[in-house]
C-alpha cells in the first residue's frame, strides 16, 4: 500500500504483534452485555496513559475525548478547514448467557443474552461469573437418543450449564457466563469468541492511542450493543458529535453452497467474504447509510489502494442505528472487518481484513474535513 | 508416574482415533513399561503389557482389555477451502457445529466444525438437523494452501482441552474410553511390589469404536482364563434418563447380561462388597457396547466381565468422570488379579 502523498496524511499506526495481543487478551476476556467489567478494565488501562478526558457513565460506556491539533470548528458551522468532533463507537459486550435457576447438584437452567442460535451452544465449555468458573453444556450420549430425536433441533430448555456434582456453590442465579474458547492464529486467520466487536475496541485503542492529528477523537467503547444499542445510544447524547463511525464484525456468510445433482447453486446471500477487505456498509435493519460517508470511504480506499467491499445491504445493525438518530441526527456509517461464524463458540476472521479495515478508517479519518458535508445529503 | 488426574489430561490430549491409535499408544506403553514385565504391540495395533504371575506353568492368565481409541473425523473432500468429513465412530451431528478440531494434515492444523447457514443447505434438511455431510471443518486456510496442507482420508480428532471442574472431576473429549486405561494403570501401580498368582496382561485395545477388532484379536493371541472389559458407562445428568443411568461419582457399575459370565459377576460383586466398593448393577440385556461383546466369543469361548466408570454427556467434547470412581475401577481389579488362584476356575460352574 502506497502512502498518499498528494493529501499529505500521516502514515497510520500498524497493526503488529502488539495489537494482536491486545486482541487476543480482549477476546479472552468475558463480557456478556450489562456486565463489560473485565473489557472495561483492558479499554481504561489501555487508552488512560493516552487521553487527555476519560469517563465512565451512566451505562458504563467508556468515554474518552481526545483533541486534535489545528483550528477548532465553530459549533453551529460546517464551513472552513477545521476540526470536525468525530465519534467511533466500538461495543465492548458479547453474546452469552445468565443462569436463572439453580437446580442442584452444580446443574444450573440459563438464558442467552443477545442473538444466540441454541444449536450453536451444544457441547461447549464455558466460564461462569467474574473468576471464570468452568463449566460445560451436555447433551444426550448418542446411544440413548433414537433415530427420529437425531434429526430433531436441540432446544434451548432441553440445555442446562454443567459445572459438575459438588461444585454447586461455586457457581450463583444471575451470573453471566460466556464460551471459554482460546484465542488462536490459524495461519492467515484468526479463531476466537466475540470477534464481534474484539476486532472494534482492538482498533478503536489504537486511534486513540496513535489519532490522525485532523480530528477532534470522540471515542465511545459501548456498552449492551447485542441487546438494543443501548450504550451508544446514551454516549452520542454525551459526545454530541458532528459525524459518528461504527467499528464493528460483520458475519461473512461466504461458505461454499450445497451441491446437488443439477449443480451448484449460487450463495447469493454472503453478506461479505473473507479476504476482500473492509465492509463498508450502506444499509442494515437499522441505519441508511450517510452517503457522504460511504462515497468518502470508497474514494479513501480507491486512492489508497486499500481492498474494501460493499456490506450487502439487508438485515444486521450496529451501534450506529442508535447513533444516527440522536440528537438533532448525526451522519454515520459503519465500518467493519468480516469474520465467519460469529455469535458460535469460534469465530475466523482473516488477520489481512482486519489491518486494511484499520489503514482504511485511519486514513479516511486524516482526509476528514467539514467540506463533506458542505454537500445536502 | 504423574498423578491420575494429569495423567488423564495427558491421554486425552493425545491423538488416536480408531484404527489410528499410535500416539495415545506410545504414551501408555511409556507409562506401563515400568509397571509390567513386558509390553508387546498385536497386529491390530493394541498395547499387550505382561505381568507375569508366580503360579506353575502352564498359568491362566487374567485379560483386563480397556480400549484406548477415540471418536472423531475423517476428511472426504475439499469444498472452497473448508473440509468435508465423515465420522469415526458414532457422532451426533448436532454436537459438532462450533466444536474445536485438529486437522492431522501434512502437519496438525487447528480448525472448527461449522454449519453453513440454513440457504447454503440441501432443501430437505430446512427446519431440521443438519446432517455430518453438510458440516464442514474451517482451518483459517485460503483455498490453495488446504488443498496443498490436507488430503481425503486425513484425521480430524476433537481439540477441546480438558477442564478441570474441581479436583476430583475431569471434563473433555476422548474419557471414553481414556478413563479406563487410566483405570487400568492405577490398578497395575496398585500392583507394584505384589505377587500375583496368575500372568495379568493388560490391554489397551484398538477399534472399539468401529469393529471391536483389537480386544477380539488381542484375546485370541493371548488366550487368557478370563477376560474383563473396562469401559465407561452413562453418568446420570442433565438430558439422560434416569432409569439407564448412574451417579456419577457414586461408584462404578458391574455388567450384568448375556456378555457376562454369572459367575464372574457373583466374584466381583462380592469383592466389592468385601472392600466396601460402591458399585450398581448395570443391566446389559444384549449387545454389552464394550469390548466384552467381542472377547466372550474369542476361540472356544471365554468368561467375561464389564467393569463401567459413569460418565456424563458419551461421546461429546465435554464428557465428565470422577477420579474416585476411575480408582475405585483400578483398585477393584487389582484386588480381583490378587485374590485368582489354582482353585478360581473351579468356581465358574454354570
Amino acid at each position: 500500500m502506497m502512502p498518499d502523498q498528494e493529501l499529505d496524511t500521516p502514515a497510520p499506526p500498524e497493526i503488529g504483534e502488539a495489537q494482536l495481543a491486545l486482541l487476543e487478551r480482549l477476546c479472552n476476556a468475558c463480557a456478556v452485555s450489562g456486565d463489560e467489567g473485565e473489557v472495561r478494565k483492558i479499554v481504561l488501562e489501555e487508552v488512560r496513559p493516552h487521553a487527555g478526558q476519560v469517563t465512565v457513565d451512566a451505562l458504563g460506556n467508556v468515554l474518552v475525548s481526545k483533541t486534535g491539533q489545528g483550528e477548532m470548528i465553530p459549533r453551529k458551522s460546517t464551513a472552513g478547514q477545521a476540526r470536525l468532533r468525530v465519534m467511533l463507537a466500538a461495543h465492548m459486550d458479547e453474546v452469552g448467557f445468565m443462569l436463572t435457576d439453580d437446580e442442584g447438584e452444580g446443574i444450573f437452567r440459563f438464558d442467552t443474552v443477545g442473538g444466540l442460535d441454541a444449536a450453536q451452544l451444544v457441547g461447549k465449555p464455558v466460564y461462569i461469573g467474574k473468576e471464570h468458573v468452568p463449566g460445560v453444556i451436555g447433551a444426550r450420549p448418542i446411544h440413548l437418543t433414537t433415530r427420529d430425536e437425531l434429526t430433531q433441533k436441540i432446544t434451548l430448555e432441553s440445555l442446562r450449564i454443567d459445572v459438575g456434582p459438588g461444585n454447586g456453590g461455586k457457581a450463583h442465579i444471575g451470573d453471566r457466563a460466556t464460551f471459554a474458547t482460546q484465542f488462536a492464529r490459524l495461519g492467515p486467520s484468526l479463531l476466537a469468541k466475540a470477534l464481534d466487536d474484539r476486532f472494534g475496541v482492538a482498533s478503536l485503542i489504537t486511534l486513540v492511542q496513535q489519532p490522525p492529528p485532523n480530528i477532534d477523537l470522540l471515542a465511545a467503547f459501548t456498552v449492551q450493543e447485542e441487546v438494543g444499542l443501548r450504550g451508544a445510544r446514551v454516549a452520542a447524547y454525551s459526545f454530541d458529535p458532528q459525524v459518528a463511525f461504527a467499528l464493528d464484525c460483520t458475519p461473512a456468510n461466504d461458505l461454499p453452497p450445497w451441491e446437488t445433482d443439477e449443480g451448484r447453486i449460487e450463495n447469493t446471500r454472503y453478506n461479505t467474504r473473507l479476504g476482500a477487505g473492509p465492509a463498508i456498509y450502506l444499509a442494515d435493519s437499522s441505519t441508511l447509510s450517510d452517503p457522504r460517508l460511504a462515497r468518502h470511504l470508497v474514494q479513501t480506499a480507491e486512492a489508497l489502494g486499500i481492498p474494501y467491499q460493499l456490506r450487502q445491504p439487508g438485515g444486521g445493525g450496529t451501534d450506529a442505528g442508535a447513533i444516527h438518530k440522536q440528537r438533532l441526527g448525526i451522519p454515520s456509517i459503519s465500518l467493519s472487518v468480516p469474520g465467519r461464524y460469529l455469535h458460535t463458540a469460534a469465530g475466523i476472521a482473516r488477520l489481512d481484513d482486519w489491518k486494511n479495515t484499520f489503514a482504511l478508517i485511519y486514513h479516511a479519518l486524516s482526509r476528514l474535513s467539514p467540506d463533506l458535508f458542505a454537500l445536502e445529503r | 508416574m504423574p498423578d491420575l488426574q494429569s495423567f488423564l489430561k495427558t491421554l486425552i490430549s493425545t491423538s488416536g482415533l480408531s484404527g489410528h491409535e499410535a500416539p495415545v499408544r506410545c504414551l501408555i506403553e511409556a507409562a506401563w513399561q515400568p509397571l509390567v514385565d513386558e509390553t508387546a504391540i498385536s497386529r491390530l495395533g493394541s498395547l499387550h503389557g505382561l505381568k507375569r504371575g508366580s503360579g506353575p506353568e502352564p498359568r491362566p492368565g487374567l485379560l483386563l482389555a480397556a480400549h484406548m481409541d477415540a471418536i472423531g473425523m475423517m476428511v472426504t473432500g475439499h469444498s472452497d477451502g473448508l473440509l468435508r468429513v465423515t465420522e469415526i465412530g458414532g457422532l451426533d451431528p448436532r454436537v459438532l457445529p462450533g466444536q474445536l478440531v485438529t486437522v492431522h494434515g501434512r502437519q496438525d492444523f487447528p480448525g472448527v466444525v461449522v454449519q453453513p447457514p440454513s440457504h447454503l443447505l440441501p432443501p430437505e434438511v430446512s427446519g431440521k438437523t443438519a446432517p455430518l455431510e453438510t458440516l464442514l471443518v474451517d482451518i483459517g486456510l485460503l483455498p490453495e494452501q488446504a488443498t496443498q496442507e490436507v488430503q481425503v482420508g486425513d484425521l480430524v480428532s476433537f481439540a477441546q482441552p480438558p477442564i478441570e471442574l474441581s479436583d476430583d472431576l475431569l471434563a473433555g473429549h476422548s474419557l471414553d474410553n481414556r478413563a479406563s486405561v487410566a483405570a487400568v494403570t492405577h490398578c497395575l501401580e496398585l500392583l507394584q511390589g505384589r505377587s500375583l498368582q496368575w500372568d495379568l496382561w493388560a490391554v489397551a485395545s484398538t477399534q472399539e469404536e468401529e469393529t471391536l477388532g483389537g480386544a477380539l484379536t488381542s484375546a485370541f493371541a493371548l488366550r487368557p482364563a478370563l477376560a474383563v472389559a473396562i469401559d465407561v458407562t452413562f453418568g446420570a445428568g442433565p438430558g439422560s434418563p434416569s432409569h439407564k443411568t448412574f451417579p456419577l461419582g457414586g461408584g462404578i457399575t458391574l455388567g450384568w447380561g448375556p456378555n457376562i459370565h454369572p459367575a464372574l459377576f457373583n466374584a466381583f460383586k462380592e469383592l466389592a462388597e468385601r472392600l466396601e466398593i460402591p458399585y450398581k448393577l448395570e443391566a446389559m440385556p444384549h449387545h454389552s457396547g464394550t469390548d466384552a461383546y467381542a472377547m466372550q466369543v474369542v476361540a472356544e469361548g471365554l468368561p467375561t466381565m464389564v467393569v463401567s466408570i459413569p460418565l456424563r454427556y458419551m461421546h461429546t467434547p465435554v464428557e465428565m468422570v470422577s477420579l474416585k470412581d476411575i480408582r475405585r475401577a483400578g483398585r477393584l481389579l487389582a484386588e480381583f488379579a490378587a485374590l485368582l488362584d489354582d482353585k478360581f476356575m473351579e468356581k465358574l460352574a454354570w
